[in-house]
Protein backbone atom coordinates (compact mmCIF):
# COMPACT_ATOMS: atom_id res chain seq x y z
CA UNK A 1 0.00 0.00 0.00
CA UNK A 2 2.60 2.50 0.70
CA UNK A 3 6.59 2.02 -0.58
CA UNK A 4 8.72 3.90 0.90
CA UNK A 5 12.78 3.68 -0.91
CA UNK A 6 15.88 5.11 -0.17
CA UNK A 7 13.63 8.61 0.81
CA UNK A 8 16.50 11.51 1.40
CA UNK A 9 15.24 14.94 2.33
CA UNK A 10 17.23 17.97 3.83
CA UNK A 11 16.18 20.95 4.83
CA UNK A 12 18.75 24.42 3.42
CA UNK A 13 21.70 22.93 1.88
CA UNK A 14 23.00 20.99 4.72
CA UNK A 15 21.10 20.14 7.26
CA UNK A 16 19.55 16.58 6.69
CA UNK A 17 16.36 15.13 8.43
CA UNK A 18 16.15 11.78 6.45
CA UNK A 19 18.43 9.51 5.47
CA UNK A 20 18.11 7.04 3.78
CA UNK A 21 15.40 6.02 4.27
CA UNK A 22 12.82 2.72 3.35
CA UNK A 23 10.22 0.69 4.66
CA UNK A 24 6.43 0.37 3.77
CA UNK A 25 3.19 -0.12 5.16
CA UNK A 26 0.68 -3.66 3.81
CA UNK A 27 -2.53 -3.05 3.37
CA UNK A 28 -4.41 -3.39 6.58
CA UNK A 29 -1.53 -3.04 8.15
CA UNK A 30 -0.82 -0.92 11.46
CA UNK A 31 2.55 0.61 11.44
CA UNK A 32 3.71 2.37 14.78
CA UNK A 33 6.59 4.87 13.93
CA UNK A 34 8.55 6.05 17.33
CA UNK A 35 11.53 7.60 18.22
CA UNK A 36 13.11 10.82 19.74
CA UNK A 37 11.55 14.42 18.89
CA UNK A 38 13.70 15.80 16.24
CA UNK A 39 14.05 12.29 14.91
CA UNK A 40 12.09 12.89 11.56
CA UNK A 41 9.18 10.59 12.22
CA UNK A 42 6.95 13.71 11.67
CA UNK A 43 8.46 14.49 8.85
CA UNK A 44 8.53 11.25 7.28
CA UNK A 45 4.52 10.84 7.74
CA UNK A 46 4.26 13.87 5.74
CA UNK A 47 6.41 12.84 3.34
CA UNK A 48 4.23 10.17 2.44
CA UNK A 49 0.94 12.19 1.18
CA UNK A 50 3.46 15.09 -0.29
CA UNK A 51 2.82 17.74 2.50
CA UNK A 52 6.12 17.42 2.44
CA UNK A 53 8.64 17.67 -0.15
CA UNK A 54 11.89 15.20 -0.65
CA UNK A 55 14.63 15.88 -2.84
CA UNK A 56 15.93 12.08 -3.56
CA UNK A 57 13.85 8.26 -3.48
CA UNK A 58 10.63 7.84 -3.91
CA UNK A 59 7.07 6.84 -2.11
CA UNK A 60 4.67 4.79 -3.84
CA UNK A 61 1.16 5.16 -2.48
CA UNK A 62 -1.21 2.65 -3.67
CA UNK A 63 0.55 2.03 -7.42
CA UNK A 64 1.02 5.77 -7.86
CA UNK A 65 4.09 7.43 -7.54
CA UNK A 66 3.91 10.40 -4.95
CA UNK A 67 7.09 12.35 -5.86
CA UNK A 68 6.37 12.37 -9.24
CA UNK A 69 5.61 15.97 -11.05
CA UNK A 70 2.84 14.75 -13.01
CA UNK A 71 0.57 13.15 -9.63
CA UNK A 72 -2.15 15.00 -9.65
CA UNK A 73 -1.56 15.75 -5.62
CA UNK A 74 -5.27 17.00 -4.65
CA UNK A 75 -6.52 13.46 -5.85
CA UNK A 76 -4.34 11.69 -4.34
CA UNK A 77 -4.57 13.35 -1.23
CA UNK A 78 -8.47 13.13 -0.94
CA UNK A 79 -7.54 9.40 -0.33
CA UNK A 80 -5.59 9.21 1.84
CA UNK A 81 -6.79 10.65 5.71
CA UNK A 82 -4.58 12.57 7.89
CA UNK A 83 -5.09 13.52 11.32
CA UNK A 84 -2.34 15.97 12.85
CA UNK A 85 -1.10 16.73 16.28
CA UNK A 86 -3.30 19.70 16.98
CA UNK A 87 -6.22 18.54 14.90
CA UNK A 88 -6.37 21.54 12.48
CA UNK A 89 -10.21 21.35 12.60
CA UNK A 90 -11.93 24.55 10.66
CA UNK A 91 -12.75 26.99 13.67
CA UNK A 92 -14.65 29.14 11.34
CA UNK A 93 -17.08 25.70 10.49
CA UNK A 94 -19.50 23.80 12.65
CA UNK A 95 -18.48 20.44 12.92
CA UNK A 96 -20.75 19.01 10.73
CA UNK A 97 -19.59 21.29 8.32
CA UNK A 98 -15.86 20.28 8.67
CA UNK A 99 -16.79 17.04 8.04
CA UNK A 100 -18.89 17.95 4.62
CA UNK A 101 -16.71 20.61 2.96
CA UNK A 102 -14.16 18.35 1.19
CA UNK A 103 -16.99 15.17 0.61
CA UNK A 104 -18.74 17.79 -1.53
CA UNK A 105 -16.01 19.97 -2.49
CA UNK A 106 -13.41 17.23 -3.36
CA UNK A 107 -15.62 13.91 -4.20
CA UNK A 108 -18.61 15.92 -5.47
CA UNK A 109 -21.16 14.74 -2.95
CA UNK A 110 -24.48 15.95 -2.67
CA UNK A 111 -25.25 18.21 0.73
CA UNK A 112 -27.69 15.87 2.30
CA UNK A 113 -25.07 12.91 1.04
CA UNK A 114 -22.17 14.64 2.51
CA UNK A 115 -24.48 15.65 6.30
CA UNK A 116 -25.95 12.10 6.37
CA UNK A 117 -22.09 10.34 5.99
CA UNK A 118 -20.81 12.79 8.58
CA UNK A 119 -23.80 12.15 10.88
CA UNK A 120 -22.54 8.46 10.63
CA UNK A 121 -18.98 8.87 11.42
CA UNK A 122 -19.90 11.25 14.25
CA UNK A 123 -22.27 8.77 15.93
CA UNK A 124 -19.27 6.46 15.45
CA UNK A 125 -17.10 8.70 17.47
CA UNK A 126 -19.85 9.56 19.98
CA UNK A 127 -20.49 13.22 19.07
CA UNK A 128 -23.28 13.41 17.25
CA UNK A 129 -24.84 15.74 19.40
CA UNK A 130 -21.82 18.47 18.72
CA UNK A 131 -22.85 18.05 15.42
CA UNK A 132 -23.85 22.09 15.30
CA UNK A 133 -21.21 23.93 17.49
CA UNK A 134 -17.95 25.32 16.88
CA UNK A 135 -14.82 23.54 16.88
CA UNK A 136 -13.47 26.01 19.63
CA UNK A 137 -16.57 24.65 22.32
CA UNK A 138 -15.46 20.85 22.38
CA UNK A 139 -12.50 19.80 24.26
CA UNK A 140 -8.85 18.78 22.89
CA UNK A 141 -9.96 14.94 22.69
CA UNK A 142 -13.20 15.62 21.52
CA UNK A 143 -11.61 18.00 18.48
CA UNK A 144 -8.90 15.28 17.75
CA UNK A 145 -12.49 12.62 17.48
CA UNK A 146 -13.99 14.88 14.97
CA UNK A 147 -10.45 14.86 12.95
CA UNK A 148 -10.23 11.18 12.82
CA UNK A 149 -14.11 11.64 11.63
CA UNK A 150 -13.48 14.23 9.10
CA UNK A 151 -10.60 12.27 7.45
CA UNK A 152 -12.84 9.10 7.45
CA UNK A 153 -15.89 10.78 5.60
CA UNK A 154 -13.58 10.95 2.58
CA UNK A 155 -13.55 6.66 2.46
CA UNK A 156 -9.65 6.41 3.16
CA UNK A 157 -7.54 3.49 1.79
CA UNK A 158 -5.13 4.30 4.30
CA UNK A 159 -4.78 6.80 7.58
CA UNK A 160 -2.00 9.05 8.67
CA UNK A 161 -1.74 9.67 12.23
CA UNK A 162 1.21 12.42 13.25
CA UNK A 163 1.13 12.24 17.19
CA UNK A 164 -2.47 12.78 17.57
CA UNK A 165 -2.27 12.24 21.35
CA UNK A 166 0.65 14.43 21.96
CA UNK A 167 -1.28 17.86 22.68
CA UNK A 168 -3.67 16.20 24.64
CA UNK A 169 -4.83 16.13 28.32
CA UNK A 170 -3.76 12.58 29.75
CA UNK A 171 -7.61 11.93 31.03
CA UNK A 172 -8.39 12.90 26.96
CA UNK A 173 -5.75 10.72 25.81
CA UNK A 174 -7.56 7.19 25.96
CA UNK A 175 -10.94 8.21 24.31
CA UNK A 176 -8.94 8.82 21.16
CA UNK A 177 -6.74 5.80 21.47
CA UNK A 178 -10.07 3.78 21.68
CA UNK A 179 -11.17 5.24 18.27
CA UNK A 180 -8.16 4.55 16.62
CA UNK A 181 -8.07 0.76 18.31
CA UNK A 182 -11.72 0.24 16.73
CA UNK A 183 -9.83 1.46 12.95
CA UNK A 184 -7.03 -0.77 13.59
CA UNK A 185 -9.53 -3.90 14.34
CA UNK A 186 -11.28 -2.89 11.24
CA UNK A 187 -8.37 -3.52 9.32
CA UNK A 188 -7.76 -0.15 8.12
CA UNK A 189 -4.06 0.21 7.12
CA UNK A 190 -2.68 2.74 9.57
CA UNK A 191 0.95 4.61 9.80
CA UNK A 192 1.05 6.47 12.96
CA UNK A 193 3.59 8.10 15.00
CA UNK A 194 3.23 7.56 18.55
CA UNK A 195 4.56 7.84 22.06
CA UNK A 196 1.66 5.70 23.20
CA UNK A 197 3.42 1.88 23.37
CA UNK A 198 0.46 1.05 25.27
CA UNK A 199 -1.39 1.50 21.59
CA UNK A 200 1.68 -0.03 19.94
CA UNK A 201 1.72 -3.39 21.84
CA UNK A 202 -1.97 -3.50 21.73
CA UNK A 203 -2.71 -2.80 18.00
CA UNK A 204 0.29 -2.83 15.86
CA UNK A 205 1.87 -5.22 13.82
CA UNK A 206 5.46 -3.27 13.22
CA UNK A 207 7.31 -1.13 14.94
CA UNK A 208 9.58 1.30 13.24
CA UNK A 209 12.07 3.33 15.65
CA UNK A 210 13.72 6.40 14.23
CA UNK A 211 16.79 8.35 15.34
CA UNK A 212 18.54 11.27 13.46
CA UNK A 213 17.05 10.79 10.52
CA UNK A 214 17.27 6.78 10.12
CA UNK A 215 15.48 4.01 10.62
CA UNK A 216 17.27 2.41 13.24
CA UNK A 217 14.67 -0.56 13.69
CA UNK A 218 11.59 -2.27 11.98
CA UNK A 219 10.56 -4.96 13.42
CA UNK A 220 7.71 -7.36 14.62
CA UNK A 221 6.49 -5.76 17.16
CA UNK A 222 6.90 -8.88 19.29
CA UNK A 223 10.42 -8.91 18.18
CA UNK A 224 10.72 -4.98 18.99
CA UNK A 225 9.14 -4.85 22.69
CA UNK A 226 11.20 -8.01 23.59
CA UNK A 227 14.41 -7.34 22.52
CA UNK A 228 15.04 -4.36 20.24
CA UNK A 229 18.17 -5.24 18.63
CA UNK A 230 19.79 -1.88 18.07
CA UNK A 231 21.19 0.28 21.42
CA UNK A 232 19.40 3.65 20.43
CA UNK A 233 15.76 1.88 20.77
CA UNK A 234 16.93 -0.09 24.12
CA UNK A 235 17.73 2.83 25.60
CA UNK A 236 15.04 5.11 24.21
CA UNK A 237 12.28 1.98 25.34
CA UNK A 238 13.83 1.92 28.74
CA UNK A 239 13.57 5.96 29.42
CA UNK A 240 9.69 6.25 28.16
CA UNK A 241 8.25 2.50 29.99
CA UNK A 242 10.20 3.35 32.91
CA UNK A 243 7.39 5.30 34.33
CA UNK B 1 -19.06 87.61 15.91
CA UNK B 2 -21.64 84.88 15.62
CA UNK B 3 -24.17 87.76 15.04
CA UNK B 4 -23.40 87.78 11.36
CA UNK B 5 -23.43 84.13 10.80
CA UNK B 6 -26.23 82.87 9.37
CA UNK B 7 -26.84 78.96 9.77
CA UNK B 8 -30.12 79.01 7.82
CA UNK B 9 -28.10 78.31 4.57
CA UNK B 10 -27.57 75.07 5.91
CA UNK B 11 -30.82 74.18 6.11
CA UNK B 12 -32.20 75.79 2.56
CA UNK B 13 -29.07 73.28 1.26
CA UNK B 14 -29.57 69.99 3.10
CA UNK B 15 -31.08 68.25 -0.07
CA UNK B 16 -28.74 69.13 -1.97
CA UNK B 17 -25.68 68.85 0.47
CA UNK B 18 -27.06 64.86 1.48
CA UNK B 19 -28.72 63.90 -1.62
CA UNK B 20 -26.38 64.50 -4.26
CA UNK B 21 -22.91 65.42 -2.10
CA UNK B 22 -23.45 62.63 0.79
CA UNK B 23 -24.84 59.63 -1.76
CA UNK B 24 -21.32 60.48 -4.10
CA UNK B 25 -19.45 60.16 -1.16
CA UNK B 26 -20.69 56.85 0.55
CA UNK B 27 -21.04 55.35 -3.08
CA UNK B 28 -17.37 56.13 -3.91
CA UNK B 29 -16.43 54.88 -0.57
CA UNK B 30 -18.47 51.84 -0.55
CA UNK B 31 -17.18 51.16 -4.31
CA UNK B 32 -13.88 52.11 -3.69
CA UNK B 33 -13.47 49.67 -0.68
CA UNK B 34 -15.35 46.66 -2.31
CA UNK B 35 -13.04 46.99 -5.03
CA UNK B 36 -10.13 47.78 -3.38
CA UNK B 37 -10.57 44.90 -1.09
CA UNK B 38 -11.09 42.24 -4.00
CA UNK B 39 -7.85 43.61 -6.16
CA UNK B 40 -6.17 44.03 -2.47
CA UNK B 41 -6.62 40.11 -1.81
CA UNK B 42 -5.28 39.27 -5.08
CA UNK B 43 -2.39 41.79 -4.59
CA UNK B 44 -2.02 39.99 -0.93
CA UNK B 45 -2.04 36.29 -2.55
CA UNK B 46 0.63 37.26 -5.55
CA UNK B 47 2.58 38.82 -2.71
CA UNK B 48 2.70 35.35 -0.40
CA UNK B 49 3.00 33.05 -3.72
CA UNK B 50 5.62 30.76 -4.33
CA UNK B 51 6.55 32.23 -7.77
CA UNK B 52 8.87 34.79 -6.68
CA UNK B 53 8.89 37.39 -9.55
CA UNK B 54 4.77 37.78 -8.90
CA UNK B 55 5.95 38.71 -5.33
CA UNK B 56 8.36 40.90 -6.95
CA UNK B 57 6.25 42.83 -8.99
CA UNK B 58 3.39 42.93 -6.23
CA UNK B 59 5.82 44.70 -3.88
CA UNK B 60 7.16 47.15 -6.30
CA UNK B 61 2.92 47.93 -6.88
CA UNK B 62 2.31 48.56 -2.88
CA UNK B 63 5.53 50.38 -2.67
CA UNK B 64 4.76 52.91 -5.13
CA UNK B 65 1.05 53.55 -4.45
CA UNK B 66 2.20 53.69 -0.54
CA UNK B 67 5.14 56.27 -1.39
CA UNK B 68 2.89 58.84 -3.47
CA UNK B 69 0.59 61.52 -1.80
CA UNK B 70 -2.95 60.14 -2.68
CA UNK B 71 -4.21 64.12 -4.31
CA UNK B 72 -1.63 63.42 -6.66
CA UNK B 73 -2.54 59.89 -7.64
CA UNK B 74 -6.32 61.45 -7.90
CA UNK B 75 -4.92 64.51 -10.43
CA UNK B 76 -2.36 62.46 -12.74
CA UNK B 77 -5.46 59.69 -12.77
CA UNK B 78 -7.58 62.41 -13.71
CA UNK B 79 -5.69 63.59 -16.56
CA UNK B 80 -4.07 60.39 -17.81
CA UNK B 81 -6.50 57.82 -17.92
CA UNK B 82 -8.25 59.51 -21.13
CA UNK B 83 -4.33 59.07 -22.85
CA UNK B 84 -4.10 55.69 -21.28
CA UNK B 85 -7.16 54.67 -22.45
CA UNK B 86 -6.68 55.82 -25.94
CA UNK B 87 -3.02 53.51 -26.26
CA UNK B 88 -4.84 50.44 -24.98
CA UNK B 89 -7.96 51.04 -27.38
CA UNK B 90 -5.66 52.51 -30.18
CA UNK B 91 -8.57 55.38 -30.64
CA UNK B 92 -7.40 58.30 -33.08
CA UNK B 93 -7.96 60.88 -29.56
CA UNK B 94 -8.09 60.49 -25.79
CA UNK B 95 -11.38 58.39 -24.61
CA UNK B 96 -13.49 60.19 -22.82
CA UNK B 97 -13.76 59.13 -18.62
CA UNK B 98 -16.09 60.91 -16.51
CA UNK B 99 -14.88 61.98 -12.71
CA UNK B 100 -16.71 59.82 -11.06
CA UNK B 101 -14.93 56.43 -13.11
CA UNK B 102 -11.85 58.40 -12.96
CA UNK B 103 -11.51 58.93 -9.07
CA UNK B 104 -13.31 55.17 -8.34
CA UNK B 105 -10.33 53.69 -10.69
CA UNK B 106 -7.99 55.90 -9.09
CA UNK B 107 -9.31 55.05 -4.99
CA UNK B 108 -9.76 51.61 -5.69
CA UNK B 109 -6.20 51.45 -6.86
CA UNK B 110 -4.69 53.02 -3.99
CA UNK B 111 -6.87 51.26 -1.66
CA UNK B 112 -5.60 48.12 -2.83
CA UNK B 113 -2.41 48.99 -2.27
CA UNK B 114 -3.22 49.56 2.02
CA UNK B 115 -5.66 46.40 1.73
CA UNK B 116 -3.06 44.24 0.58
CA UNK B 117 -1.04 44.80 3.29
CA UNK B 118 -3.54 43.68 5.98
CA UNK B 119 -4.90 41.05 4.00
CA UNK B 120 -1.39 39.85 3.86
CA UNK B 121 -1.12 40.08 7.92
CA UNK B 122 -4.47 38.24 7.81
CA UNK B 123 -3.36 35.44 5.93
CA UNK B 124 -0.03 35.20 7.86
CA UNK B 125 -2.00 35.06 11.24
CA UNK B 126 -3.67 31.48 10.20
CA UNK B 127 -1.28 28.93 11.57
CA UNK B 128 0.36 26.83 8.36
CA UNK B 129 -1.87 23.85 9.85
CA UNK B 130 -4.48 24.92 8.69
CA UNK B 131 -3.80 24.91 4.50
CA UNK B 132 -2.20 21.96 5.26
CA UNK B 133 -5.54 19.86 7.02
CA UNK B 134 -6.99 21.46 3.87
CA UNK B 135 -4.94 19.63 1.45
CA UNK B 136 -4.60 16.74 2.96
CA UNK B 137 -8.28 16.31 2.51
CA UNK B 138 -7.35 16.87 -1.22
CA UNK B 139 -8.71 20.37 -1.60
CA UNK B 140 -6.60 22.17 -4.05
CA UNK B 141 -4.82 25.52 -3.18
CA UNK B 142 -7.81 27.35 -4.65
CA UNK B 143 -10.10 25.91 -3.03
CA UNK B 144 -8.19 26.03 0.32
CA UNK B 145 -8.04 29.84 -0.08
CA UNK B 146 -11.31 30.17 -0.79
CA UNK B 147 -12.82 28.06 2.02
CA UNK B 148 -10.59 27.69 4.88
CA UNK B 149 -7.64 30.61 4.67
CA UNK B 150 -9.37 33.96 2.87
CA UNK B 151 -12.94 33.35 5.38
CA UNK B 152 -10.38 33.03 8.57
CA UNK B 153 -8.42 36.06 7.36
CA UNK B 154 -10.99 38.51 6.59
CA UNK B 155 -12.94 37.32 9.88
CA UNK B 156 -9.64 38.66 11.65
CA UNK B 157 -8.61 41.46 9.98
CA UNK B 158 -12.30 43.04 9.63
CA UNK B 159 -12.19 45.38 12.40
CA UNK B 160 -8.77 46.89 10.21
CA UNK B 161 -10.38 46.50 7.10
CA UNK B 162 -13.14 48.71 7.94
CA UNK B 163 -11.05 51.13 10.28
CA UNK B 164 -9.24 51.78 7.08
CA UNK B 165 -12.44 52.21 4.78
CA UNK B 166 -13.19 54.95 7.41
CA UNK B 167 -9.94 56.84 6.85
CA UNK B 168 -11.02 55.97 2.79
CA UNK B 169 -14.55 58.06 3.89
CA UNK B 170 -12.13 60.96 5.27
CA UNK B 171 -10.09 60.84 1.96
CA UNK B 172 -12.95 60.62 -0.47
CA UNK B 173 -13.37 64.04 0.16
CA UNK B 174 -9.84 65.17 -2.09
CA UNK B 175 -11.40 64.25 -5.10
CA UNK B 176 -12.64 68.42 -4.32
CA UNK B 177 -9.36 68.57 -6.74
CA UNK B 178 -11.39 67.48 -9.57
CA UNK B 179 -14.45 69.60 -8.93
CA UNK B 180 -16.49 66.85 -8.20
CA UNK B 181 -19.25 67.67 -5.84
CA UNK B 182 -18.89 65.02 -3.33
CA UNK B 183 -20.17 65.97 0.00
CA UNK B 184 -17.38 68.39 0.94
CA UNK B 185 -17.28 69.53 -2.55
CA UNK B 186 -21.28 70.49 -2.70
CA UNK B 187 -21.00 72.01 0.96
CA UNK B 188 -17.75 74.07 -0.46
CA UNK B 189 -19.78 75.26 -3.85
CA UNK B 190 -22.69 76.51 -1.37
CA UNK B 191 -20.43 78.26 1.01
CA UNK B 192 -18.53 80.25 -2.30
CA UNK B 193 -21.97 80.70 -4.05
CA UNK B 194 -24.07 82.26 -0.49
CA UNK B 195 -20.55 83.58 0.93
CA UNK B 196 -21.19 81.86 3.82
CA UNK B 197 -17.72 80.14 4.42
CA UNK B 198 -17.47 79.66 8.44
CA UNK B 199 -20.83 77.90 8.73
CA UNK B 200 -20.50 75.47 5.97
CA UNK B 201 -17.06 73.80 6.48
CA UNK B 202 -17.98 74.01 10.21
CA UNK B 203 -21.15 72.10 9.48
CA UNK B 204 -19.30 69.95 6.70
CA UNK B 205 -16.25 68.99 9.39
CA UNK B 206 -19.39 67.84 12.27
CA UNK B 207 -20.72 66.12 9.83
CA UNK B 208 -17.61 64.38 9.25
CA UNK B 209 -16.77 64.07 12.78
CA UNK B 210 -19.84 62.50 13.53
CA UNK B 211 -20.17 59.77 10.84
CA UNK B 212 -16.71 58.67 11.43
CA UNK B 213 -17.16 58.67 15.45
CA UNK B 214 -20.20 56.62 14.81
CA UNK B 215 -18.56 54.10 12.76
CA UNK B 216 -15.42 54.11 14.91
CA UNK B 217 -17.47 52.88 17.77
CA UNK B 218 -19.19 50.43 15.29
CA UNK B 219 -16.23 49.05 14.85
CA UNK B 220 -15.06 48.75 18.52
CA UNK B 221 -17.99 47.03 19.53
CA UNK B 222 -18.16 44.70 16.45
CA UNK B 223 -14.40 43.82 17.83
CA UNK B 224 -15.16 43.11 20.86
CA UNK B 225 -17.78 40.26 19.51
CA UNK B 226 -15.22 38.62 17.48
CA UNK B 227 -13.01 38.60 20.76
CA UNK B 228 -15.91 36.88 22.80
CA UNK B 229 -16.59 34.29 19.43
CA UNK B 230 -12.45 33.40 19.07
Amino acid sequence: MIEISHVNKWYGPSFQVLKDCTTSVAKGEVVVVCGPSGSGKSTLIKCVNALEPFQEGQIILDGVKVNDPKTDLPKLRARVGMVFQHFELFPHLRIIENLCLAQEKVLGRSHDEAVAKGDKLLERVGLKAHANKYPAELSGGQQQRVAIARALAMDPIAMLFDEPTSALDPEMISEVLDVMVDLAHEGMTMMVVTHEMGFASKVAHRVIFMDKGEIVEDAQKTDFFGSPRSERAQKFLSKILSH
Amino acid sequence: MFGNLDFDVIRRSLPYLFLDGMSFTLMLTGLSALGGLVFGTLIALMRLSSYKLLGRIAGLYVDFMRSLPLVLVIFWFYFLVPYIGQWLTGASRPIRVGAFTSSLVTFIMFEAAYFSEIMRAGIQSISRGQPAAASALGLTYAQSMRYIVLPQAFRNMLPVLLTQTIVLFQDTSLVYVLSIPDFLGAASKVAQRDGRLVEMYLFAAAVYFVISCLASWGVRRLQARIAIVR
